[in-house]
């Protein structure tokens, strides 16, 4: 099933300055291995060491959170959204 | 006659009224059902705390003031500078080097005399957090860095008050009001900071800078929103907005039943060590790495220049902004880097550099680890080179 994952601004440079990439995959998970497949460096960005997904990094299927789904289990389906939204403060040097 | 209140006193702010000039001045939200009397009444009863007066707080502070929010809280210590200017509408270029609060009341109180404006010359910290946001209704948090967003969040769910969040990235932006009674906090959303570095700050990354304009905007709407007691909040909503595609889009943020702050069984129940949470241990960490690496001032730089000596100048910066300055360097952008490592020449002497010298000093680290040994970073930058050596070069 293809489904877009958007990118968010603060992680495009990570995906090839893409705002959203079409991939195959019938759950979350399925659909966040290929895009570290095809992105390698968006790898670290999106996972901790211990393959967890970084907790500053929330991911919905549509307009629902995948923590109160399924997590990276969550089914998609053709025409599904993926977003990928980070924490962003603007302003001061972190 | 309507009594004219220039004082909220305990007593007078149970029956507030409008006088002539106010009637006449709000008419525009008068004449509306949705707000009427009743509403303007509710503003001008209404005390809300600004916690930030830069890019987020210029247009809120602004709109704020012109609705006429009885009682205004700015909690700001920083100082106009001239790069806030692309931005941060509350001030002008007479401004620069003058404290925000300073130069925010004054505009605030021409804009509207009517208000009464508390200034907070402080950063906000968990030993004041509580006692500065006690005496107000609603929080709104323009602030520009994570252990305060952190805070703020934190000391709101606390006192059980209302947190209108904004936040923006280049040309996006986040909207949506935590700490709301029964809603989701920062937290449910973010449970955890990013490390410092992961995101870049305006500095680094740039910003547009009508957008913090349109989530302070967004931000000011939810609050008059809230005030009135109209419409539908952003309560639950995280509201996204994508302003290069000119999209709004929007999530379902849930309140997390296991959130350590608003959760059934709650851990944080007293404000927290912020800047140990969000991982910032003041400058301890990257001079320990910028010890290890060998550095060149600007000074010995142009020293080395003038005698003659062969260095090749590495400028790991972008595209762009070699356009705005340049020392003539070889330009491989870092993330480039080592793909294109080939090109450079391992038995030259090498000096690396960027905008301030972080970038090229990832970039020496780097490249000392591919074996390069006649390489060095310059301290400071091309903005240090034009501190210090050529003052013609412009700063950015």
């Amino acid at each position: 099933m293809p489904v877009k994952v958007i990118i968010p601004t603060p992680l495009r440079q990570f995906a090839g300055k893409h705002e959203s990439v079409s991939l195959e995959a019938g759950t979350v998970g399925d659909a966040l291995t290929a895009l570290t497949s095809q992105f390698s460096d968006l790898k670290k960005h999106l996972y901790s060491d211990d393959g967890r997904l970084r907790s500053f990094v929330n991911v919905y299927v549509n307009d629902e959170d995948i923590r109160y789904l399924q997590r990276e289990k969550t089914a998609v389906q053709q025409g599904d959204t993926i977003s990928i939204v980070p924490s962003i403060a603007g302003g001061a040097k972190a | 006659m309507a009594t004219r209140l220039t004082q909220l006193t305990p007593a007078a702010a149970a029956e507030p009224a409008l006088s002539k000039q106010e009637v006449l001045r709000y008419s525009r939200h008068l004449i509306m059902p949705e707000v009427g009397m009743d509403g303007q009444l509710k503003l001008k009863k209404s005390r809300v705390l600004m916690v930030g007066c830069g890019g987020l707080g210029a247009p809120l502070g602004l709109y704020l003031a012109a609705a006429g929010v009885g009682r205004l809280g700015i909690v700001d210590f920083d100082t106009v500078d001239f790069t806030n200017l692309q931005r941060q509408v509350t001030f002008g270029t007479s401004d620069v080097g003058r404290k925000k609060l300073e130069a925010a009341r004054e505009r605030l109180a021409n804009l509207n005399p009517e208000i009464q404006i508390d200034a907070f010359e402080t950063r906000l910290t968990s030993e004041n957090a509580l006692d500065i946001l006690r005496d107000y209704d609603i929080v709104v948090d323009g602030t520009d860095n994570f252990p305060t967003r952190y805070l703020v969040n934190d000391a709101c769910v606390l006192l059980g008050k209302p947190n209108v969040y904004g936040s923006i990235f280049r040309f996006e932006g986040q909207a949506s009001i935590f700490g709301h009674p029964g809603g989701p906090c920062y937290r449910c959303l973010y449970p955890e900071p990013p490390p410092p570095g992961l995101v870049p700050s305006c500095a680094e990354g740039g910003v547009l800078g009508v957008l913090p304009g349109i989530i302070g905007c967004i931000q000011a709407m939810e609050t008059i929103k809230l005030i009135i007691g109209k419409g539908d909040s952003l309560v639950g909503r995280l509201l996204l907005f994508d302003a290069m595609g000119m999209r709004f889009r929007e999530l379902k943020l849930r309140k997390n039943p296991e959130c350590p702050v608003c959760g059934e069984h709650p851990t944080v129940t007293k404000l927290i060590d912020y800047a140990e949470f969000c991982g910032i241990r003041g400058e301890e960490a990257p001079t320990q790495i910028a010890a290890a690496i060998p550095e060149i001032t600007p000074k010995q730089l142009k020293q080395r220049f003038d005698r003659g000596d062969d260095i090749y100048i590495l400028d790991v910066r972008e595209p762009h902004e070699y356009q705005i300055c340049n020392l003539n360097g070889h330009l491989i952008p870092l993330g480039e880097l080592p793909k294109r490592v080939s090109e450079l020449d391992s038995s030259r002497e090498i000096v690396a550099h960027c905008r301030s010298g972080k970038r090229s000093g990832e970039a020496v680290e780097f490249l000392l680890k591919a074996g390069f040994r006649k390489i060095s970073n310059l301290k400071g930058g091309i903005l240090a080179w034009s501190d210090e050596v050529d003052p013609s070069v412009p700063k950015y």
